[in-house]
C-alpha cells in the first residue's frame, strides 16, 4: 500500500457564521468506494466541494496521492466530478460534452474522438454523441455526466449526490451499474448522498457526517451493526435504544444500548421465547404494513420505545388487530450494542 | 338545489373564455393596430411618394425615385455609411465595457452588493436624454471641458465636437441596454456550469471563451440589438455634440417640412437596416431565448 489517494487533515470551512465543516480528518484508500453519508447541512457536500477545489479551506490540508494540493485551483487537480445536476454544457452535443475535458487538455482529435466513443459505449449511449443533452432523458443525462469525468481517466472520481433527482426504479438500477463500473475501471470513488440504503448497497466504507464532523467511519456493516453515537445509530437506521432504568432492568448494566429492529422478535402472548434470549415486555403502539415485512413500535415501560420487524413470511393476515395489545420483544444479547454518548 | 348549482358556477369569463381574452387584449389590440402599426404603414407609404417641385404638393403616386436619390446621392451615402458605422462603434463599445461590468456584477460582487449595482446601472436611465447629452457637450468643450482638462497633462487634446463625440455619448446614454440584459443572462447561468469547466481541466479564460459566452450570447445579441437600433435611429446627440457630423436622423429632421416623402424614405432605411440584422441574428438561434 502506497500512498492513500486523498489524505484530508484538519479540514475547516465557515460560511458566515456557520461551520460548515469543523476539522475533518480522513484518508481514503485507493481504489475503494467511499461514502459520505450525512443529513442536510453536515458538511459533506463541502468536503467534497474542498477536494475537489471550488471551495477552499480556512485550515487544513488537502493531499491526493501524497501531493499536497490545498492550493491548487481545480483544473489541476487529478480529479474529476459528476454534479447533482449534471451541469451539462447545453450548447454542446453530447459527443462535444464528453470530449471538453481532452480538447482542453490537446489531446489529438483521433485520439479523443475514440476515447470519447469508448466512454459513451461504456455507459451505454454510443449511439447518442450527436444529441444535444435537453433531448436526454435524466437517467440518460446522468450517464452523460459520468462519461464526460470518466473520458479523463482521474484518480478520484467525486460524485454529489448523483442520483438525488432520479425515481426510485431508476436510481436502485443506476446504484448497480455505478458500483459495476467502478468495479471496472478501478477508480477511487468519493460519493455524497443523505440516503443510507444508497450508501449500503455500494459502499466499501461509510464517512457518516454530522455537524461538520466524521461521527464515524467504517464498513457499511460496521456502521450499521456497531453504530459509534446515538447520531449514527438513528441516522443509519432505526435508533432502537434503551436508556437509563430500562436499559439496567433489560441488560442488566446502565448506559444507552442498541438493538437492530430485525434483530428483535415479537412474541405473540401465547408464544415461548427461545433459551437464553433477552425478553421485555411491552405495549404494541403501532402496526405498520410495509409488504415484505411488517414494522411494530413497541412502548416499553420505562418510557424507551422499540421497533420490531417481522418478515411477512408466513402470515399474510392483516397484524393489525395487535394495536394495544401486552406483547414481549425477544432478542439474542449477542445484538446488543452499548453506545457512547 | 338551484342555488347549489348557480354557487359553483363559474362567472361569465370563465364559462366563455374568447370573451375573457377579448377583454384582455382589446385595448393593447387597438393600440398597436391603429397607432403602432398604422404609424409605421403611413411611414413606408409616403416614403414611395414624392413633392412637386413647384407647387410643393404632395404627389400620392408609387415611385422609388426617393430611395434612388439616396442610394445615388454620394453626400447621402456617406451619411448612411457614417451612421451604420457610429452605430457598430457603440455596440462594440457597450460589449467591451459592459460585457466585463455585468460579469462582475453577477458573479463575483455579493448577493448583498447585486441590487444596488443594477440600481447604479439604471440612474442614468432616470435621467432627461437632453440633459445628459448637453453636460456631454460640456464635458467635450474643446478647450475647457473637463475631457480636455484631463487630457492636457498628457500633452492630448480633447476629441471636441464630431463623429468620436457622438460615439462617446451614444455610448455612454444606450450602455445600460447592454449591461441589463447581459447581466439577467449571467445570474441565471448555474454555478456549477463553471465548476464543471474548471474540473475538466479548463482555465478561466477558456471557460469563459468555451462555457460562459457560448451561454450568455442570447443576452449578449439582445444587448446589441438595443444599442445598435438606438444609435441608428439618434440625431439629438448629432446635433449637440456632433459639430458638422450629420447623421440619417439630422437628414430627417432637415429635410421633413420641405419634402416628407424623402424624409420618409430616409428614415425607413434604418428600420430596414435593423430587420436586416434581426434576420441574420435569427439564423443563429439566439432570438429563441430572448
Amino acid at each position: 500500500m502506497g500512498e492513500p489517494a486523498i489524505r484530508l487533515r484538519g479540514l475547516t470551512r465557515s460560511f458566515g457564521d456557520v461551520r460548515a465543516v469543523a476539522g475533518v480528518d480522513l484518508d481514503v484508500v485507493d481504489g475503494e468506494f467511499l461514502t459520505l453519508l450525512g443529513p442536510s447541512g453536515s458538511g459533506k457536500t463541502t468536503v467534497l466541494r474542498m477536494i475537489a477545489g471550488f471551495e477552499r479551506p480556512d485550515a487544513g490540508t488537502i493531499e491526493l496521492a501524497g501531493t499536497d494540493v490545498t492550493d491548487r485551483p481545480p483544473y489541476a487537480r487529478d480529479v474529476n466530478t459528476v454534479f447533482q445536476d449534471y451541469a451539462l454544457f447545453p450548447h454542446m452535443s453530447v459527443r462535444k460534452n464528453v470530449e471538453y475535458g481532452l480538447r482542453v487538455k490537446k489531446v489529438p482529435a483521433a485520439e479523443r474522438r475514440a476515447r470519447a466513443q469508448e466512454a459513451l459505449d461504456a455507459v451505454r449511449l454510443g449511439e447518442y454523441g450527436e444529441r444535444a443533452p435537453s433531448q436526454l432523458s435524466g437517467g440518460q443525462r446522468q450517464r452523460v455526466a459520468l462519461a464526460r469525468a470518466l473520458v479523463n481517466r482521474p484518480k478520484v472520481l467525486l460524485l454529489d449526490e448523483p442520483l438525488g433527482a432520479l425515481d426510485l426504479k431508476l436510481r436502485e438500477q443506476m446504484q448497480v451499474e455505478l458500483k459495476a463500473i467502478q468495479r471496472d475501471v478501478g477508480i477511487t470513488f468519493v460519493f455524497v448522498t443523505h440516503d443510507q440504503d444508497e450508501a449500503r448497497t455500494m459502499s466499501d466504507r461509510i464517512a457518516v457526517f454530522n455537524e461538520g464532523t466524521i461521527a464515524q467511519l467504517g464498513t457499511p456493516t460496521q456502521v450499521y451493526e456497531h453504530p459509534a453515537t446515538t447520531f449514527v445509530a438513528g441516522f443509519v437506521g432505526t435508533s432502537n435504544l434503551l436508556h437509563g432504568e430500562t436499559a439496567h432492568a433489560v441488560v442488566g448494566r446502565s448506559g444507552t444500548w442498541s438493538v437492530r429492529p430485525e434483530k428483535i422478535r415479537l412474541l405473540l402472548p401465547d408464544e415461548p421465547a427461545a433459551e437464553g434470549m433477552r425478553t421485555v415486555g411491552g405495549t404494541v403502539r403501532e402496526v405498520v404494513y410495509v409488504g415484505m415485512s411488517t414494522r411494530f413500535v413497541v412502548d416499553l415501560p420505562g418510557g424507551d420505545t422499540l421497533m420490531a420487524v417481522r418478515q411477512n413470511a408466513e402470515e399474510s393476515a392483516d397484524l393489525g388487530y395487535l394495536r394495544g395489545t401486552a406483547v414481549r420483544l425477544s432478542w439474542d444479547p449477542r445484538f446488543e450494542y452499548q453506545i457512547a454518548g | 338545489m338551484t342555488t347549489a348549482t348557480s354557487t359553483q358556477r363559474g362567472g361569465f369569463g370563465y364559462r366563455h373564455p374568447r370573451v375573457r381574452l377579448a377583454g384582455l387584449l382589446t385595448a393593447p389590440m387597438a393600440w398597436l393596430v391603429v397607432v403602432y402599426l398604422g404609424s409605421l404603414a403611413a411611414l413606408f407609404l409616403t416614403a414611395f411618394w414624392t413633392v412637386n417641385d413647384f407647387t410643393g404638393q404632395l404627389v400620392k403616386t408609387f415611385t422609388l425615385k426617393n430611395f434612388q436619390q439616396v442610394f445615388t446621392n454620394s453626400a447621402y451615402l456617406e451619411t448612411m455609411v457614417r451612421t451604420v458605422s457610429i452605430a457598430v462603434l457603440v455596440t462594440v463599445l457597450a460589449l467591451v465595457i459592459g460585457v466585463p461590468l455585468a460579469f462582475f456584477m453577477a458573479r463575483v460582487a455579493s448577493s448583498r452588493w447585486q441590487p444596488l449595482l443594477v440600481a447604479l446601472v439604471l440612474t442614468p436611465l432616470w435621467a432627461s436624454y437632453l440633459v445628459k447629452v448637453y453636460a456631454w457637450r460640456a464635458m467635450l468643450q474643446p478647450e475647457n471641458g473637463v475631457v480636455a482638462w484631463f487630457l492636457q497633462p498628457f500633452g492630448l487634446s480633447g476629441p471636441g465636437y464630431g463623429f468620436t463625440a457622438i460615439v462617446i455619448t451614444l455610448t455612454y446614454l444606450w450602455l445600460p441596454y447592454m449591461i441589463l440584459p447581459v447581466y439577467a443572462g449571467l445570474t441565471r447561468l448555474p454555478d456549477s456550469m463553471l465548476d464543471a469547466s474548471a474540473d475538466l481541466g479548463a482555465r478561466n479564460g477558456r471557460t469563459l471563451r468555451s462555457v460562459v459566452l457560448p451561454m450568455i450570447f442570447p443576452s449578449v445579441v439582445a444587448g446589441s440589438i438595443f444599442t445598435f437600433s438606438l444609435s441608428l435611429g439618434d440625431y439629438i446627440t448629432a446635433q449637440i455634440v456632433g459639430g458638422k457630423t450629420v447623421m440619417l436622423g439630422n437628414v430627417v429632421q432637415t429635410t421633413y417640412v420641405t419634402n416628407l416623402p424623402f424624409a420618409a424614405a430616409v428614415a425607413t432605411i434604418p428600420v430596414i437596416i435593423v430587420l436586416l440584422y434581426l434576420l441574420v441574428v435569427r439564423k443563429s438561434g439566439a432570438l429563441e431565448n430572448l
